[in-house]
């Protein structure tokens, strides 16, 4: 028995192609195949947990398209395009940080994830800025019930001062060529603005939380990329983590032209 | 039995697949100045599909991967479409009520 068949006696990526081999499969390549196999099937349950959110969305603007018109004037249309880019270049790079550890070239491999990582992280300041200037005009979802838990019942019209920030929704709806707005109209339009700001917050917030999760798992193969335990023989963790973030980023596809592209 | 299933895409086929990623987004956005009626939907979900469709494909190695990945992947697409279609289907049914139900308050 030559020692390359002991399974996990050896570390790293040189101790020949079983090093990595658990006893209940017969080979590397039918682990690999398991493990991919889990991947989609996981994969799959992520479309299907996307899919509750994405029904709302359905069924919301069919029923008050006006209401997500008028939402999508409050998105920030250029950060939404730098962030889809950030995104399909962070796929990019993941996509050759795959092909480099394939190829067992190790400088490539860590510095594709790192780039990868930085474009996420890049991606979440952005999103962190936006929220932010949402958070500013008021421009939340649930705006009464914030207002209470904030006021700790000092305010006495809560309602009143946690509304969309009326100057700013004025400003926004001119420049959309509905001015001179009298009071009626106005309250009419801002009514259901909550409901899109719902929406926008849970789609966005539910992926922004996908992306979290891809820079953690994405960090810890940068550790052991770093640490050389994959090379072109035992690559999974590197090509799992970048299925999930190809998900996450095939996932922003969809969310960027529904959100901010409206008509 | 095969020792590495795992396909190595080209450089230029990935370069290839951003560079078009990126176009169409830049065409996505574009588009949508334009008031194409009930046609702006459709166009942006068609872009978006397309743009999936190269990331899984291409990035996600479903071109050269095991069938069996592409139908699991699309068996969880597929139930997404039953689901959307089925809720929608009610929401619009009873939409009519909703509204009545809305100016009489």
């Amino acid at each position: 028995m030559t020692e390359s068949h002991i399974p996990n006696m050896q570390e790293g990526n040189d101790g020949g192609p079983d090093a990595h081999l658990a006893h209940h499969f017969s080979s590397p390549a039918q682990q690999y195949d398991a493990a991919r196999l889990g991947m989609w099937i996981f994969l799959m349950t992520e479309i299907l947990f996307f899919g509750g959110l994405f029904c709302a969305y359905a069924v919301y603007r069919a029923n008050n398209p006006q209401i997500f018109v008028d939402g999508h004037r409050f998105l920030d249309k250029p950060l939404g395009a730098a962030n889809t880019v950030l995104l399909i270049f962070s796929s990019l790079t993941m996509a050759l940080a795959v092909r480099a550890v394939q190829l067992g070239r190790r400088r490539w491999l860590v510095g594709l994830l790192a780039i990868t990582i930085l474009c996420g992280l890049a991606f979440l300041g952005v999103k962190a800025i936006e929220y932010k200037h949402k958070w500013d005009h008021r421009m939340v979802p649930g705006q009464a019930r914030i207002a209470y838990w904030f006021s700790r019942g000092e305010t006495s019209e809560p309602l009143k001062k946690f509304q969309p920030d009326e100057a700013y929704v004025k400003e926004r709806l001119a420049q959309a060529g509905f001015e001179d707005l009298d009071q009626a109209e106005y309250d009419q339009r801002v009514k259901h603005l909550g409901t899109y700001m719902g929406i926008y917050f849970s789609l966005t917030g539910l992926h922004a939380l996908h992306v979290v999760a891809g820079i953690v798992a994405i960090s810890w193969i940068l550790v052991g990329a770093v640490r050389d335990r994959f090379g072109s023989n035992y690559f999974t963790p590197v090509d799992l983590g970048g299925l999930y973030w190809h998900l996450v980023d095939m996932i922003w596809i969809y969310l960027f032209p529904l959100l901010y592209l409206i008509h | 039995m095969k020792t590495s299933p795992a396909h190595i895409v080209e450089v230029r086929v990935l370069l290839a697949v951003f560079a078009a990623l990126i176009m169409l987004t830049v065409v996505t956005v574009a588009v949508s100045y334009f008031d194409l009626g009930a046609f702006n939907l459709v166009v942006a979900m068609s872009i978006a599909t397309i743009k999936a469709a190269l990331v899984a494909f291409w990035f996600m190695h479903l071109r050269y991967d095991s069938g069996l990945h592409a139908f699991i992947f699309l068996v969880g697409v597929a139930f997404l479409g039953f689901f959307l279609i089925i809720t929608m289907l009610d929401a619009v049914t009873y939409h009519p009520a909703v509204q009545t139900w809305e100016q009489s308050k």
